[in-house]
């Protein structure tokens, strides 16, 4: 709903493409007018309305994944400009500050497999939440009474690990998560602490600790610390992997003299 | 005979992964049924992570203040103009403090007290403190909740997930039972059946059939328009829910909280028509602070749903900002305390503007925000003793004014575990959440969205179950004995193949199309028509200019291109077919808004602006009738076993100044020929969950 504003100023987006899995990807660049309050999902709706190359040729309009564009669903990871975020709060304005040419580079998360253009596949971080079990054990959906207690102070300490969207950005900015090996990165380091911090939650923290001592677990973490950086939501995920780094110490210890 | 039968076993699909679908799947599986869950998106990025206010349940606290499960529903009932059935209300009322304990023994971080317990805050259309909340994202917490138990069973194999797979169609057998439904991978492209003894609709809201809204790009309504095209009813789709302070975006719009009002934000537009100076340059003088002028005893906290219209109506006279459908929203002469109180949603609008809204007014507008209406549900009402939380005597006033004390003999509920529950008119297709028509009636009361949601899936969701037992169980005794095709729990090959096939013709019809009309460009007219016919004031005038409009769009999308010839994750084909189901939905919207000639709720007539009980104290029941390739509406009245119709007045305090009568004549003469008074609500009724 707003006004139409005069078409006078316009930017290039120089959009990497992949037209499906393992095919080798290409770009195309696009001249998109500037709007006001503009975000990188408007560009690429402009684009998609307006498939049209600065070479003026038209081509298939470009695919993508987005959702809330309120950054809380995770959706719309990618990599603008060099920096991985998320592109619903990416503002046009902010990325033509002091860029001389005018120019928006968006391209897909490298750490995943693109499915086509901008949409990658990031099954891995689901499947890597079963691997620690990211659940609290409850013994079923029938009314049981309330849950345990918790003091304000623990409620903001998960909370701040609860927010965690599943975007994939701080595993696009760590050094050891490559799409050969099977670390589980900070994501699930982060869920299997905030877990382990809940009442009930903790009944499984062995199993999620035993998972965490292996190989992909937390000695592969070589503590760049980018998760943190990256992180949109701000959650503290070095603080959380020292945790899991010393709750793992604990329990290889407890194991070595349990004989197990 | 028959030739494909779903395996003896049960089993159950569920479309739509959020707050209903997850809490039904977890449900039916715990109940010992499989379940197929389908999502357009991995089920932990649904739209119900955008909630943020909080969830509402009587609670230790409130109770002792004298709070009540029967006052949660009373002021569902009332917030909702009594468009709402009972029973359902009431039963969702009662549920609501087991949810919360279940959420909270699920993990999810509620906020709490010194003492551990959990923190309530206190929420719009209620005296008392009876919403639960978790930081500012409630919604997302509880999605979360649910998503991790979901993921626990389907790590022990009791549910399947099909995670960027779309809905097309439900499967039925020759007596009109839904066995299964068709669904398509997003990515791969490839259509094919899947076959279930009961199919859960959870499938949200809307919002995308306004263009913009607060809503997620997925809520299109297409789900709910595909189950309405193949036989199920519409209910009360007229019913929908406008924010009055949103920020408009060029992809969508965000919310912005009312407590910026609260705290002594202004609203105003450029006094002078057409004056384009950047707001810090138009002095005082030559600002309209039109909410203040119009309303000097309220200004700009006057109601949601008055200030929603105000805003609209300055709009429409092209008094916008730039002429377009924009107001200003100042807090810049507030002082820095105050601003620093703001702070988290002027935070929201920086991040999301780029500008600093303590320096520069803010641009807001309302935006669509909830559907109250959606697929027409049935349920089996249960009569009971009153137990020890319900009152046996209680005071009431009725539509005359009139003070009456009635006395309880019993209350009714919903039978617990019954198939019926909210069950669609086609057997065995059911809907929840926010496509679900039952809960809100004409209106939503904030934090009572994820109630409803959750309530669906966790108490329906048995009856669910159960219905996909009884139905394996048939399935089982006709497979062994005497089955004709005339088997009411069997489906044919033929019938399976031909709904796959009609899906693959009109996918392949959609790609040949040689057409010269965008998709996008049709999507954005319908969106602004939809948004000035059919939102905030409807006027039978402005209603009957759109329902010529949506004859051109649909007109016009019979020769529409889609311009990705791929084959592999085809968005733009995606959309193109969701875009003919939301033509098709807002026509139902434009119906029914024409057919109910009287205000209430959310529903606001200018040439009709009182509530006319008789004869509109009905459900909106719209039927899809090919012949017409439009809806048809049958009205079904509500019966009311516990609370009796009165006034919507919130407490009521000086009349408003009535608008000048609309220049048009209606078609037809109000019913009703009291003077339409309005009143203002001041409890904010109109409350989105933010």
């Amino acid at each position: 709903m707003i006004a139409p504003a005069p078409k006078t100023q316009t930017f290039l987006v120089r959009l990497k493409r992949q037209d499906g899995r393992d095919q080798a990807p290409y770009w195309q660049e696009f001249e998109v007018p500037k709007l006001d309050s503009q975000n990188i999902i408007s560009v690429l709706q402009y684009i998609a309305a307006n498939p049209i190359t600065t070479d003026g040729e038209t081509v298939e309009p470009p695919v993508w994944d987005s959702g809330c564009l309120e950054e809380v669903c995770g959706s719309c990871t990618m990599v603008i400009n060099g920096q991985v975020r998320q592109s619903c709060s990416a503002l046009v304005k902010d990325l033509l500050e002091d860029n001389d040419e005018a120019l928006i580079v968006i391209e897909p998360m490298t750490k995943f497999p693109v499915i086509r253009d901008l949409f990658v596949d990031r099954q891995r971080m689901f499947d890597n939440l079963i691997k620690v079990k990211a659940w609290v054990p409850i013994d079923g959906t029938h009314d049981l009474g309330p849950g345990p207690t918790e003091s304000p102070d623990k409620q903001q300490e998960r909370y701040a690990l609860s927010r965690c969207m599943t975007c994939g950005c701080c595993l696009e900015a760590c050094p050891q998560f490559t799409k050969e090996n099977d670390f589980v990165g900070a994501q699930a380091i982060g869920q299997a602490l905030y877990f382990n911090e809940h009442e009930t939650g903790k009944k499984l923290k062995g199993d999620r600790l035993d998972v965490l001592m292996g190989a992909d677990g937390i000695n592969s973490c070589g503590n760049a610390q980018n998760c943190a950086k990256v992180c949109p939501k701000e959650i503290p995920l070095t603080e959380a992997i020292a945790k899991i780094g010393r709750q793992v110490t604990l329990h290889s210890i407890k194991k070595f003299f349990m004989g197990k | 005979m028959p030739t494909e039968t779903p395996s003896s076993d049960s089993r159950v699909i569920v479309v739509g992964g959020g707050l209903a679908g997850l809490a039904a799947s977890v449900r039916a599986a715990e109940a010992g049924v499989p379940v197929d869950l389908f999502s357009l998106v991995p089920v932990k990025r649904s739209h119900s992570v955008c909630a943020q206010g909080g969830i509402n349940a009587c609670n230790t606290v409130a109770r002792q203040q004298g709070y009540s499960e029967w006052q949660h529903m009373d002021e569902t009932l009332y917030g909702g103009d009594f468009l709402n059935h009972q029973p359902p209300v009431y039963e969702m009322a009662h549920w609501a403090p087991k949810i919360i304990n279940l959420l909270d023994r699920m993990g999810v971080p509620f906020n709490r007290t010194n003492e551990g317990q959990r923190d309530l805050r206190l929420f719009g259309g209620s005296l008392f403190k009876r919403t639960h909340f978790a930081g500012a994202s409630t919604g997302q917490q509880l999605l979360y909740g649910l998503d991790e138990q979901t993921r626990r069973f389907e790590a022990e194999g009791k549910i399947r997930k099909f995670e960027f797979w779309e809905f097309l169609r439900p499967i039925l057998n020759s007596h009109g039972v839904c066995k299964g439904i068709v669904a398509q991978d997003m990515r791969t492209m490839e259509v094919r059946p899947f076959l279930g003894d009961a199919v859960v609709l959870a499938t949200g809201g809307n919002g995308l059939v306004y263009g913009k809204s607060t809503m997620s790009v997925i809520c299109t309504g297409a789900a709910a328009a595909r189950a309405y095209r193949f036989g199920a009813a519409l209910g009360n789709p007229e019913m929908i829910q406008v924010h009055p302070t949103a920020i408009p975006g060029e992809d969508k719009c965000r919310l912005m909280s009312e407590s910026a009002r609260g705290e002594g934000g202004r609203v105003w537009v450029p006094r002078e028509k057409g004056d384009t100076r950047h707001p810090t340059e138009i002095p005082e003088a030559e600002r309209l602070y039109f909410l203040e002028e119009k309303y000097p005893d309220y200004g700009n906290l006057v109601p949601r749903d008055i200030a929603t219209r105000e805003i609209f109506w300055v709009c429409e006279k092209g008094m916008g900002i730039n002429g377009g459908n924009m107001v200003y929203l100042d807090i810049t002469h507030l002082p820095q305390a105050t601003k620093d109180k703001l702070a988290a949603i002027l935070e929201i609008y920086e991040k999301f503007t780029g500008d600093d809204p303590r320096e520069v007014p803010m641009k807001i507008f309302p935006a669509v925000h909830y559907t109250m209406g959606g697929l027409y549900t049935q349920y089996t009402a249960e009569t009971r003793h009153v137990p020890e939380e319900d009152p046996y005597e209680w005071e009431y006033t009725d539509n005359n004014g009139e003070k009456e004390t009635r006395k309880l003999e019993t209350v009714t509920g919903m039978k617990h575990g019954d198939p019926m529950n909210m069950m669609t008119t086609i057997p065995g297709l059911y809907a929840f959440g926010e496509a679900n028509y039952a809960y809100h009636g004409a209106t939503r009361l904030g934090a009572n969205a994820l109630l409803s949601c959750i309530f669906d899936g966790l108490f329906c969701g048995y009856g669910v179950a159960n219905f996909a037992k009884q139905q394996a169980g048939e399935r089982a005794k006709d497979a062994k004995g005497e089955v004709s095709d005339e088997s009411a729990v069997m489906v044919t090959q033929q019938e399976i193949d031909s709904a796959v096939a009609a899906e693959n013709e009109l996918l392949e019809k959609l790609k040949a199309c040689e057409g010269d009309e965008n998709p996008y460009e049709i999507h954005r007219e319908l969106g602004e028509e939809m948004t000035l016919a059919a939102t905030v004031v409807k006027t039978e005038e402005r209603l009957l200019k759109a329902r010529k409009k949506l004859a051109e769009l649909k007109d016009r999308y019979s020769r529409v291109r889609v311009s990705d010839t791929g084959h592999y994750t085809n968005q733009n084909l995606a959309f193109t077919r969701a875009l003919g189901d939301m033509l098709l939905y807002a026509d139902a919207i434009i119906e029914s808004s024409i057919a109910r000639k009287e205000s209430r709720g959310s529903h606001y007539r200018d040439d009709y602006p009182t509530r006319i009980d008789d004869p509109f104290h009905a459900t909106s029941k719209c039927w899809f009738d090919a012949d017409t390739n439009s809806a048809r509406i049958e009205w079904e009245p509500i019966p009311l076993p516990l609370v009796p119709l009165r006034p919507r007045t919130y407490g009521a305090a000086a009349p408003v100044k009535k608008k000048p009568a609309p220049e048009a004549t209606p078609a037809e003469p109000a019913v009703e020929t009291a003077a339409p008074k309005r009143e203002f609500a001041t409890s904010p009724a109109e409350q989105p969950s933010a």
